[in-house]
């Protein structure tokens, strides 16, 4: 399973990525699409909503199912990729290259402390290990 | 433990992602289930379906207990091969299965029941058998062993054997399923040509017997074939190599949505009669003397519902069992997906009387309220769109 190292993973398969003018970039992991089969439609968070870590902000939906997407950090969603609304196949084609939304936290500490309760690229790995 | 069709090793080596699905280990997708679902419209895709359950009726008055079991009445079968839909209902009126039956002569059918519902099915026919000249015979394989049930009247038996008699089932479907089959098996050409919509035919060849029956639960022409167990990794590669397409029950599910065809357990079970599933059309009361189990009971069920297609406007995907607000009242969703053929999301829906087709409804998925147009549920037949 693909699982890139310069990413922070969160155990319900959202993957975050902190980039230099301090927002977090979401999306969801390539185990997660795998196991959600063809994905068909993607339900974005509004721009301007705010959503504390762990809130369920989006719904990403295949063909067999529907799951929600949970924010891994909190603060304000700056920008959904339309782009990837407009084509959801494209989560399945690339998980990690599609992303879903963009947060910027309130507060760059705090968002740091979040960030860091998340697992890494081995830790997050072995979750899906032992669910396997 | 769960239970493995005798093609388990072919799904393994074409890539299958396995799931359970009533205790039986299935494919749900081969990669991608959209791509399998457009195979099946246009040209061809093959289901492993030996996880359903095959039997035989055989004996003097198998004609009278079929008549005295099912909604729908075999005496219009006449003949040879000629296969029927129906319901098995309950003493109130619930529906126990929907199944199909294969007439060969009065003394003589086979019938198909789903896999999730064989035994409680095996359990209600063996009690309807009592009183009847007729032996029902279960051919299907499990791990490695296989129940064979036999009643003559009252005297019922059972025991284990190693499946000789098992047999494997696979369905072939689409528009060029039919040739691709005879481009595999050119044997049973001459046997399965003649074939019309809803018929079967036995045809023996080297590899034993097999039944060929034109149905299938995706509307697309094709086959449905039973063939021995032993016979059936054989089988499978031939038509893999014919250029036909594994699909897994995910493709299986919305093709027959499309299809407008019902799934036991989702769209109608024991609390639910034919009426309320849109079945009514296979209860068949013309013979008035003919006194089948739940007959009386189907004139108090409720009338009050119809059931319809839901084609959503709004973007979105339509669930089992969401809430459907129109201006009549209250329905539900029983089926809903995307459909890989309309690019859009479907549903079938149990809506109430005075809603008519092309009305504008409401369902509730989530927080969120989304258009939806009421349509005949029957959305994609033959690769054609029909809504």
């Amino acid at each position: 399973m693909n699982t890139p190292a310069n990413l922070k993973y969160a155990a319900s398969h959202e993957w975050a990525r902190l980039e230099a003018d301090g927002s977090v970039t979401i999306g969801i992991t390539d185990h997660a699409q795998e196991a959600l089969g063809d994905i068909v439609f993607l339900e974005l968070p509004a721009v301007g909503r705010v959503v504390k870590a762990g809130e369920e902000c989006a719904v990403v939906e295949s063909v067999k199912a529907a799951s929600d997407i949970y924010a891994p950090v909190s603060g304000e969603v700056v920008e959904a990729n339309q782009a990837a609304a407009d084509a959801p196949e494209s989560v399945n084609a690339d998980a990690y290259a599609t992303w879903l939304f963009r947060i910027k936290p309130a507060a760059a500490a705090a968002c740091a402390t979040e960030l860091g309760g998340l697992l890494d690229a081995a830790a997050y790995g072995a979750t899906l290990a032992a669910t396997l | 433990m769960p239970l493995l069709t005798p093609l388990y090793e072919s799904h393994l080596a074409a890539g299958a992602k396995m799931v359970d699905f009533s205790n039986w280990e299935m494919p749900i997708h081969y990669g991608s289930q959209i791509e399998e679902h457009h195979a099946v419209r246009r040209d061809a895709g093959m289901f492993d379906v030996s996880h359903m359950c095959a039997l035989d009726l055989v004996g003097a008055d198998a004609r009278g207990y079929l008549r005295r079991l099912l909604a729908n009445d075999v005496a219009k079968l006449t003949v040879p091969g000629k296969a029927l839909y129906s319901c098995m209902l309950d003493e109130t009126g619930g529906v126990i299965d929907d199944l199909i039956v294969y007439f060969f002569s009065p003394e003589r059918y086979r019938i198909v029941v789903n896999a999730g519902t064989t035994d409680k099915d095996i359990a209600w026919m063996r009690g309807v058998l009592s009183g009847f000249d007729a032996a029902l015979k279960v051919r299907r394989r499990g791990n490695d062993a296989v129940a064979m049930i036999a009643g003559q009247g009252s005297d019922v038996h059972e025991r284990r054997h190693t499946g000789i008699d098992a047999v494997a089932m696979i369905a072939v479907q689409g528009p060029k399923a039919r040739e691709r089959f005879w481009t595999a098996f050119p044997e049973h050409r001459s046997a399965s040509e003649p074939l019309g919509v809803f018929q079967a035919v036995e045809s023996a060849s080297a590899s034993g017997d097999w039944l060929i029956a034109r149905t299938g639960y995706t509307g697309e022409d094709g086959f449905e074939i039973t063939v021995p167990a032993d016979d059936a990794t054989r089988t499978w590669g031939k038509l893999l190599a014919a250029g036909v397409k594994p699909c897994g029950l995910g493709a299986r599910d919305t093709l027959r949505l499309e299809a407008g065809m019902n799934l036991y357990g989702q769209d109608m079970d024991e609390d639910i009669s034919p009426y309320e599933a849109g079945l009514k059309w296979t209860v068949d009361l013309k013979d008035a003397t003919r006194d089948f189990i739940g007959k009386s009971a189907l004139a108090t069920r409720r009338l009050d519902v119809q059931f319809a297609g839901l084609l959503l406007l709004d973007r979105g995907v339509l669930r089992a069992h969401q809430k459907v607000i129109t201006p009549q009242g209250e329905g539900e969703t029983t089926s809903g997906s995307f459909s890989p053929s309309l690019n859009q999301s479907i549903a079938l829906a149990r809506l109430p009387l005075n809603i008519a087709i092309g009305d504008e409804v409401e369902v509730e998925i989530r927080d969120k309220r989304l258009r939806a147009r009421v349509v005949k549920p029957v959305f994609v037949r033959n690769g054609k769109n029909l809504i």
